[in-house]
């Protein structure tokens, strides 16, 4: 039987850094920084295993606030640098704190790889649809003809739907959740850390200083019902106050779409499942919300298997070592004098 | 037929050919036979850059070749003394490199019209004289070859591939090679086809016999061995040697090992050596990009491995951020730099050494770094371990300038032993450091000004590092003025500190009045060119820098013993501005960017004429 992990018996305190926290008052930051450390202690993992990895960005300091490892690196390299990490050190939990811009503006790249090899890395992304430290640039998930400073006429690019963007690049758990809900944004977390792979995590988070109320739509009391879609697995998706809405399928239609709950029949409502192997349904269900935030889901889109890069490297390694016979330096020796030699006397 | 047999003290041949006229496995292969024979060697290949250009054109030859001599040589040779043209396409982009008097062998079954016309002959140079002033020797190769395996169980195709066996049994023949290694080598690669085995020996042996039978060669060769030191020696290339000094870093580091690498000539060949390694506890990651590359190798040295990344210059552009990021966070991690022509993608498969002021300089903010660079192929082993010590030492980046020249270069390499390389073990930080017990990250060893390799995973020590400024010792965030001053002095300091052997100076007569300085790869080609002087009379001191970064204490004083210092560089004259503006001394640059090596005689023309007018 396996052994029952002693109770590290830590607390939320014991994840607060003497680091004084310097975001703007009233930050969603805050509220997230407050969830983690409230959720912790549930992994149980001894402090000094756990490594928080950001790039740059207001959202990126957080690894100083964190009573843990931390490195609070380079603007959009933090998957790569916890790649390393991860993959070197598979004894560790490695997260990733990244932006909107930080993730999928100069760190694309990155982002996109990590999550196509399915690194052991549990990446926080969170998107207020702003640049914050550099003061209120449109980021790359900033809406359509978005006015800010860098463009007081309009932005002309279309944004990237992070999720989208996640399944697109091959994501095994792809999820999304909200700074205000912290009971949500705990349970999500815990859905990550449990995921073997990488756990993709949006965070709607505002930046009450450069885009103030972006997400109010999903928060105020008069809307949030009709337009946030809660997903539970193995649960019809109804949503509004009195669940009037529900998502179905229907046939012939290449997505998902929102109808009214007594306009079909019971067995027509998508029961919500994160584990379809194909991508193409949580793709669906990323596509559901409309441009002001209307049918906006939450919660575990996507959550299946495949072995992590870290694994199959890792096993790699261990085959080969298995293999090798003697101490390291013989087998160097040996090494050396690998192919043709010859000796003078 | 009784062939004279007549000494010599080294020759020079190329095998040159169409890229899938296999002239560099053939080259290998003389290298092989020439090794087992105790001569001194060197080689260097010289490929097309393009994967497979149109067959028989200039673009598509491939050529390798390789010096050896009775006494110990420094250069794969100036000019060779010999010439295998496997097409009109290799005669014709080679003929220039020959001195009067050269030997060449033609393949004349490819001398066609077609071929000739494709590189632009309009008559066949075997017939109009243009090369009388060589010693043309026409072998009907192909045609030979593919009689010699008329009665075999071959394709045709096949057949005719094995052309090269017959050249390469031919020169084995005339420089009266030993050739059971090759017969081995053949037993092995060809295993699973014993067909084929059978087909390239008897390829081989028909060259070697055609050689003892025709009247065309009346003279067979014989190059006695050179006096080496002795050991068990392995021909070896600089990119091989680099890949195993890796291995050796781990070994004696005791560490777990992390390349992160893109694929880039010429630096691809690091990456698929040391991904044949697993065994020694060595990952290897193809990176998306040169970003990630160096971001995961650096993400690794933060959880207490040897952080490795090898690449060419344009690569190393693309690491400077993250370098600039290991300078602050104080990490161990090599940088390997190969590099080739530049700018931009400039000549990819061709030598340079124009990334000394990136390596020295290319980096935002103070941002210095270790530099260091191999001089030879075989050095290219001791080169590694000696930035991987730098690394581990004193928890800073290493940048380590190969080149094409060395990387691709081969030289026999006397084995060193596995007791006598350094011991690079490490200590890990396992408790604080602190007066009140915490942790300071940034809390140095006064002497070599490093800080606490304290790596996740260890109870009590939870920090956060990151590109910020940081306070001294706590490292905290800080934007102190004097706090900031302090730590750029600091790092700074801190790549002063690093130990650096002294540079030492060969000046056989001991009154030279004119110093050499060189760095890298320049050292052959330099070193054969001090001796020819010194061979007709004239007196000169060489010294040759490893460490570009620190320089070694006693340069400055070394520099102001000589009259003139000149600097030959494969640049416009990187080192000499560092000289220049450090020592302030008028060192004289000579520069060459063709791409190619410096020929020995070239240097010696050119230091003939400083140290007769110094
Ligand atoms: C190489 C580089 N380019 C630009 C910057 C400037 N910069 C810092 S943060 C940032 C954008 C941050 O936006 P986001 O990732 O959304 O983070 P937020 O501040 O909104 O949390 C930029 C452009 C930088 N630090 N480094
Ligand atoms: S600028 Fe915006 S994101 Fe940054 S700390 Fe202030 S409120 Fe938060
Ligand atoms: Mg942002």
């Amino acid at each position: 039987m396996p052994e029952q992990p002693i109770s590290l018996k830590l607390t939320a305190k014991d994840f607060k850094s003497d680091q004084e926290v310097r975001w703007c008052p009233g930050c969603g930051d805050y509220a997230i920084l407050a969830a983690v450390q409230n959720f912790m202690p549930e992994l149980n993992i001894p402090r000094e295993r756990i490594v928080f990895v950001s790039g740059i960005g207001c959202s990126s300091r957080f690894p100083y606030y964190m009573n843990t490892y931390g490195i609070h690196s380079i603007h959009g390299r933090a998957p790569a640098i916890a790649t390393g990490l991860s993959v070197s050190r598979p004894d560790l939990s490695v997260w990733v704190v990244t932006g909107d811009g930080d993730a999928l503006s100069i760190g694309g790249n990155h982002l996109i790889h990590a999550l196509r090899r399915n690194v052991n890395l549990k990446i926080l992304l969170f998107n207020n649809r702003i640049y914050g430290l550099t003061k209120g640039q449109y980021s790359p998930t900033s809406e359509l003809g978005k006015i800010t400073k860098s463009t007081p006429v309009g932005s002309a690019d279309s944004p990237f739907n992070p999720l989208s963007l996640a399944l697109g690049a091959e994501a095994t758990f792809v999820a999304r959740t909200m700074d205000s809900d912290r009971r949500h944004l705990q349970s999500v977390l815990r859905a990550a850390a449990e995921h073997d792979g990488s756990a993709f995590v949006e965070i709607y988070q505002n930046c009450n200083i450069f885009n103030d109320g972006a997400f109010d739509q999903l928060k105020e009391p008069a809307t949030r019902d009709d337009y946030l879609i809660r997903l539970e697995h193995g649960q019809p998706i109804t949503f509004g106050k009195d669940g009037q809405f529900c998502v179905v399928h229907p046939p012939g239609a290449f997505g998902l779409e929102v109808r009214e709950t007594a306009g079909v029949s019971p067995e027509e409502i998508v029961v919500h499942d994160a584990t379809v192997t194909d991508p193409a349904y949580a793709f669906a269900l990323s596509r559901l919300a409309e441009a002001d935030l209307r049918h906006t889901p939450m919660g575990v889109f996507r959550s299946v298997r495949r072995p992590s890069y870290d694994s199959i490297i890792n096993e790699q390694l261990s085959t080969a070592r298995a293999k090798a016979n003697g101490a390291p330096e013989e087998q160097l020796a040996g090494l050396l004098t690998a192919g043709d030699t010859w000796t003078i006397m | 037929m009784t062939k004279q047999v007549r000494q010599l003290d080294r020759v020079v041949i190329r095998f040159a050919g169409d890229s899938g006229d296999g002239m560099q496995l053939t080259g290998d292969r003389f290298t092989s036979e020439t090794a087992q024979l105790g001569n001194d060697i060197s080689t260097l290949p010289n490929f097309p850059a393009e994967i497979r250009a149109p067959a028989g054109t200039l673009p598509g030859v491939s050529s390798f070749q390789v010096h050896f001599a009775d006494y110990d040589i420094l250069t794969p040779g100036d000019a060779p003394n010999v010439l295998v043209a496997m097409n009109p396409a290799a005669l014709k982009a080679n003929l220039g490199d020959l001195p009067r008097g050269a030997d060449i062998i033609v393949n004349t079954d490819e001398f066609t019209r077609r071929n000739l016309a494709k590189v632009g002959y309009t008559a066949s140079p075997l017939e109009d004289g243009s090369l009388e002033a060589y010693s043309v020797h026409p072998v009907a190769l192909t045609t030979m070859t593919i009689r010699a395996l008329s009665e075999q169980e071959v394709s045709k195709k096949d057949a005719e591939r094995a052309k090269n066996m017959f050249a390469l049994g031919l020169l084995s023949w005339m420089y009266s090679r030993s050739y059971e290694s090759t017969l081995a080598f053949l037993e092995r690669k060809f295993a699973a086809r014993p067909e084929l085995v059978l087909a390239n020996i008897t390829a081989f042996k028909a060259g070697w016999n055609f050689g003892e039978t025709t009247e065309d060669f009346s003279v067979r060769y014989e190059v006695k061995p050179a006096k080496m030191k002795p050991g068990t020696y392995r021909n070896i290339t600089g990119n091989a040697a680099l890949a195993l000094g890796i291995v050796a870093a781990g070994v004696r580091s005791k560490l777990p090992v992390f390349l992160g690498a893109y694929p880039i000539t010429p630096a691809s060949d690091i990456l698929h050596e040391l991904s044949k390694h697993k065994r020694f506890g060595i990952t290897t990651m193809q990176a998306e990009d040169e970003i990630a590359a160096v971001g995961a190798a650096l993400g690794a040295a933060y959880g207490g491995a040897l952080g490795i990344t090898t690449t060419s210059g344009p690569g190393v552009a693309l690491k400077g951020e993250t370098i600039s990021l290991a300078v602050a966070l104080e990490l161990p991690l090599v940088i390997v730099d190969v590099q080739r022509a530049g700018p931009s993608t400039g000549m990819p498969t061709k030598t340079e050494q124009a990334d000394l002021n990136m390596a020295l300089f290319g980096r935002h903010g103070e941002a210095p770094v270790a530099v260091i660079a191999p001089r030879s192929p075989s050095d290219c082993f001791f080169a590694a371990l000696e930035a991987a010590r730098i690394a581990l030492t004193h928890r800073t980046p290493v940048i380590l300038l190969s080149d094409n020249y060395v990387a691709n270069g081969s030289e026999p390499w006397l084995l060193p032993e596995v007791a006598d390389l350094p011991d690079l073990s490490v200590q890990f930080a396992a408790e604080p450091n602190g007066p009140q017990g915490q942790f300071l990250p940034y809390l140095r060893d006064p002497e070599t000004l490093a800080r606490p390799w304290a790596i996740p995973g260890t109870p009590g020590l939870e920090h956060r590092i990151g590109g910020l400024e940081k306070a001294d010792k706590t490292g905290d965030i800080s934007y102190d003025p004097q706090n900031h001053d302090f730590m750029v002095r600091t790092r700074a300091a801190r790549i002063d500190a690093i130990s650096v052997p002294d540079v030492e100076v060969e000046d056989p007569d001991g009154d030279a009045r004119v110093l050499v300085l060189g760095w890298g790869s320049t050292y052959g080609p330099i070193g054969a060119a001090c001796r020819g002087l010194r061979q007709r009379g004239l007196t000169l001191a060489q010294a040759h820098l490893r460490h570009l970064n620190p320089l070694p204490a006693n340069l400055g004083e070394v520099l102001s013993r000589y009259d003139r210092v000149v600097i030959p560089e494969m640049n416009l004259g990187q080192l000499a501005h560092v000289i220049r503006a450090r020592y302030l001394v008028d060192a004289v640059p000579y520069n060459k960017v063709r791409g190619l090596p410096f020929t020995a005689a070239e240097l010696e023309q050119m230091l003939e004429d400083v140290v007769k007018n110094a």
